[in-house]
């Protein structure tokens, strides 16, 4: 049967690709989905992520294109190779979903979050935490005597490492918005 | 003339436009303004159903026997509910519906109205795209997307919800032709490159099959020619799912029955030893597969599908085309007749060898009685007094279900009528009524348990209101037959709650609705008693009185591969003695 041996795989590009759909190895990907703006088509991507047991690690949506009623939800989900693959598709077929790319896997992409932070201290952490804004590139958007509030934008991991950081110098509250993604290039 | 009219009024103009004869419903409150639009004209016919569940099954019976959309009108809140169940029946089994639910007012959604419920909400994972529309003057181009959302594509149930206001505001009405539906257009041509490499592979496969599915089915008439043609060309082997039935003829020289859980041990042992799979419109279902880590281990598999979220689900396939059955099937016939139809003739007269050898295993041999009816045999008798007739056969859910898959032929598309992907009880008969108003001249029978049957008796006052002579052919076994089956297999025969007790007198039943009622226990009867149901005119319900304890062969248990099939004792024995396998 050496004739009929072809590779496994699939894409909407050629008949075949090399991508291993046996793997089980689980990875994080940023999906872009652009959708008619129209009621209800939040409900529709996040019923078919519950429904079938996908995971959302990080979701954001808003209208891009008011005349042409478009919006842009970007999901940052996790599963293998197979998983995303049919996430991809399942999200392909909701009737108001024009668009939906794999930021992960199709082009190299622009990732950013943005977070605030709610520091409050006294003496030497209040000034520590001023420091390390400093250095991580966050502003004071709101401060009292005994608080900051820092604005800072960047990958989920910086975000994520700034929090780190925070936490011992009395950090006490977050708000994030999720992931936000572009190709880049062309 | 004025395009200006009221919203009810659009609806009834907007279904007239897109040519529909027959809609299925049941009034109520929120949807009487549509109601009074329906009565003053008469180019729709309105069947008036006992209950909303049988509305939507009857649409998906007249849809599935015509290939056109099936409408249905149902009021808000538990109108709508009860239209739950069959709408998850049409998404499952990719049946185009235009469901219409009232809704209370615009300005009374939220505040927990009377029979107001979230029916966007509540259908949305259950219909392939709904509406809600709140603007009178986007309600007729709402209404022709839907059509056309319904039919393209992989075909499915959608659902536009109306609240009453809108029923009764003015707008401006706009046609089919000017409706915009440019954005939903879903793929239909399969790539070429990869169809090539199909054929390449037909060329030399040494022990090919095809697998087909409902997919022909909804591609049209159209495609099940095609795969007739390329299934008698090549001289492939073919066995299909149960929503495939009749695309290809059962009497075929290539048939090899239905596969799967109840399927024919030659179609499930081809499928397990095939080197080459070519599934066309199917899914891959856990019923076809069994154990998907020893499913067919040593074939390529290739898979044509129009939804590409089918294929690599369950079954990683090497071959995807992502396309409608219909135009990739053209495609494929034109390259493979370019190339020289060439296929392996060693190989392939092997493989035939290997499959006429499980054949003789005859897995459908059964013990008959003189003095008990099997429903092995009385759907034997069926056939062979209603073959050749222009017949429609719908089913309810379980053992009585498979035994018609493997007992009754199909020679045509759009002929058999079941609940594959939901397993509905109660569908078959409402379905039957479906289909006989839309070929009121046929011969429709659904093949039924009791249990399931008495699921939507309510319906019997439809049957008779619309004299649809529907024959509802009652396998009665006292018993939920396929749960008892399961309990008899995994449960050591402990029969909880799976027998049918205090039944009506079932001829009595049908005499009250004005109904023809039979009761048959006898086998020497069973013929003239068949006859007796084709022959009356009007609607027979007739009860069969069979075999209490027989289970449906052959079997794959649950998570268990294809070669490993419990077959009927009868069948076992044969294996035993000749060691075929």
């Amino acid at each position: 049967m050496a004739a009929l041996n072809i590779k496994k795989g699939s894409s909407s590009h050629s008949a075949y690709d090399l991508r291993d759909f046996h793997s089980d190895i689980e990875r994080s990907h940023t999906l872009a989905v652009i959708v008619e703006n129209e009621p209800g088509v939040l409900a529709r991507v996040i019923g078919l992520f519950s429904g079938r047991g996908y995971n959302i690690d990080s979701l954001t949506v808003a209208e891009i294109d008011h005349k042409g009623h478009r919006s842009r939800i970007t999901i940052v989900t996790r599963g293998t190779e197979a998983v995303i693959e049919q996430i991809r598709a399942q999200l392909g077929r909701i009737v108001p979903v024009h668009e939906v790319h794999d930021l992960t896997t199709e082009a190299r992409a622009v990732e950013r979050e943005l977070a605030l932070f709610k520091v409050t201290a006294t003496g030497e952490k209040r000034v520590e935490s001023l420091r390390l804004a400093d250095i991580f590139r966050a502003s004071v958007v709101d401060s009292t005597l005994e608080s900051f509030i820092f604005e800072i934008t960047g990958t989920s991991e910086k975000i994520d490492a700034f929090a780190e950081l925070m936490r011992p110098l009395g950090l006490v509250d977050v708000a994030r918005t999720g992931v936000a993604a572009l190709a880049r290039g062309v | 003339m004025s395009r200006q009219m009221t919203g009810a009024e659009m609806v009834v103009q907007a279904l007239k436009d897109q040519g529909v004869d027959t809609i299925f419903g049941y009034p109520g409150g929120a949807v009487l303004p549509i109601y009074d639009a329906i009565f003053q004209q008469n180019d729709i016919r309105h069947i008036l159903v006992r209950h909303e569940q049988a509305a939507v099954h009857m649409a998906e019976g007249y849809a599935r026997s015509t290939g056109k959309p099936g409408v249905v009108l149902v009021t808000s809140g538990p109108g709508a509910t009860n239209a739950v169940t069959g709408l998850t029946d049409a998404l499952m089994d990719s049946i185009p519906l235009v469901v219409f639910s009232g809704q209370v007012p615009t300005f009374m959604i939220g505040t927990d109205g009377f029979q107001e419920a979230d029916t966007i909400g509540i259908t949305r994972p259950c219909t392939k795209h709904n509406w809600l529309v709140k603007d009178p003057a986007k309600l007729s181009e709402t209404i022709h997307q839907a059509f056309h959302v319904a039919t393209s594509g992989r075909p499915g149930p959608v659902l536009i919800d109306l609240p009453k206001d809108v029923q009764f505001a003015t707008g401006q009405y706009t046609g089919p032709k000017l409706a915009r539906v440019d954005h939903y257009q879903p793929k239909v041509k399969g790539d070429l490159d990869a169809i090539t490499k199909l054929v390449e592979l037909i060329e030399k496969a040494e022990r090919p099959v095809f697998y087909t599915g409902g997919g022909v089915i909804n591609s049209g008439a159209g495609a099940s020619q095609l795969l007739r043609e390329l299934v008698d060309a090549t001289g492939f082997p073919i066995t299909s799912t149960l929503m495939g039935l009749g695309a290809y003829p059962a009497s075929g020289k290539s048939w090899l029955g239905m596969l799967g859980m109840h399927g024919l041990y030659e179609a499930n042992l081809a499928m397990h030893g095939c080197d080459l799979m070519i599934n066309l419109g199917a899914r891959f279902d856990d019923r076809i597969t069994g154990r998907v880590a020893d499913f067919s281990p040593h074939s390529t598999k290739a898979h044509v599908d129009i939804d590409a979220s089918s294929i690599n689900k369950i079954i990683t396939v090497d071959l995807p085309i992502v396309g409608d059955i219909g135009h990739v099937l053209e495609d494929l016939l034109k390259v493979w007749k370019a190339r020289g139809r060439k296929v392996n003739k060693d190989g392939l007269a092997k493989w035939w060898h290997k499959i006429e050898e499980w054949k003789k295993i005859r897995c459908l041999a059964y013990t008959n009685s003189d003095s008990i009816i099997k429903p092995q045999y009385a759907l034997e008798r069926l056939e062979a007094l209603t073959k050749g007739r222009n017949r429609y056969i719908t089913t309810e859910v379980g053992q009585h279900q498979m035994w018609a898959a493997q007992y009754l032929g199909f020679e045509a598309p759009n002929r058999w009528m079941t609940s594959g992907g939901l397993g509905t009880m109660g569908y078959g008969f409402p379905a039957s009524i479906g289909v006989q108003i839309a070929h009121p001249d046929a011969l429709v029978i659904n093949i039924a348990g009791e249990a399931s049957w008495l699921m939507n008796m309510q319906e019997m006052g439809t049957a008779t209101q619309f004299r649809t002579p529907v024959k509802q052919f009652i396998l009665n076994n006292e018993r939920l037959g396929m749960v008892r089956q399961w309990q008899d297999l995994l449960h050591g025969g402990r029969y909880s709650q799976s027998w049918s007790e205090s039944l009506p007198d079932f001829v009595k039943l049908a005499e009250s609705f004005g109904w023809k009622g039979i009761l048959c226990r006898d086998p020497k009867e069973l013929d003239d008693a068949i006859m007796e149901m084709i022959n009356h005119d009007g609607p027979v319900l007739f009860d069969c009185l069979v075999e209490k304890h027989e289970n449906c062969f052959p079997m794959i248990p649950s998570g268990k591969p294809h070669n490993d099939m419990l077959l009927s004792a009868d069948a076992e024995a044969f294996r035993g003695g000749a060691a075929l396998v």
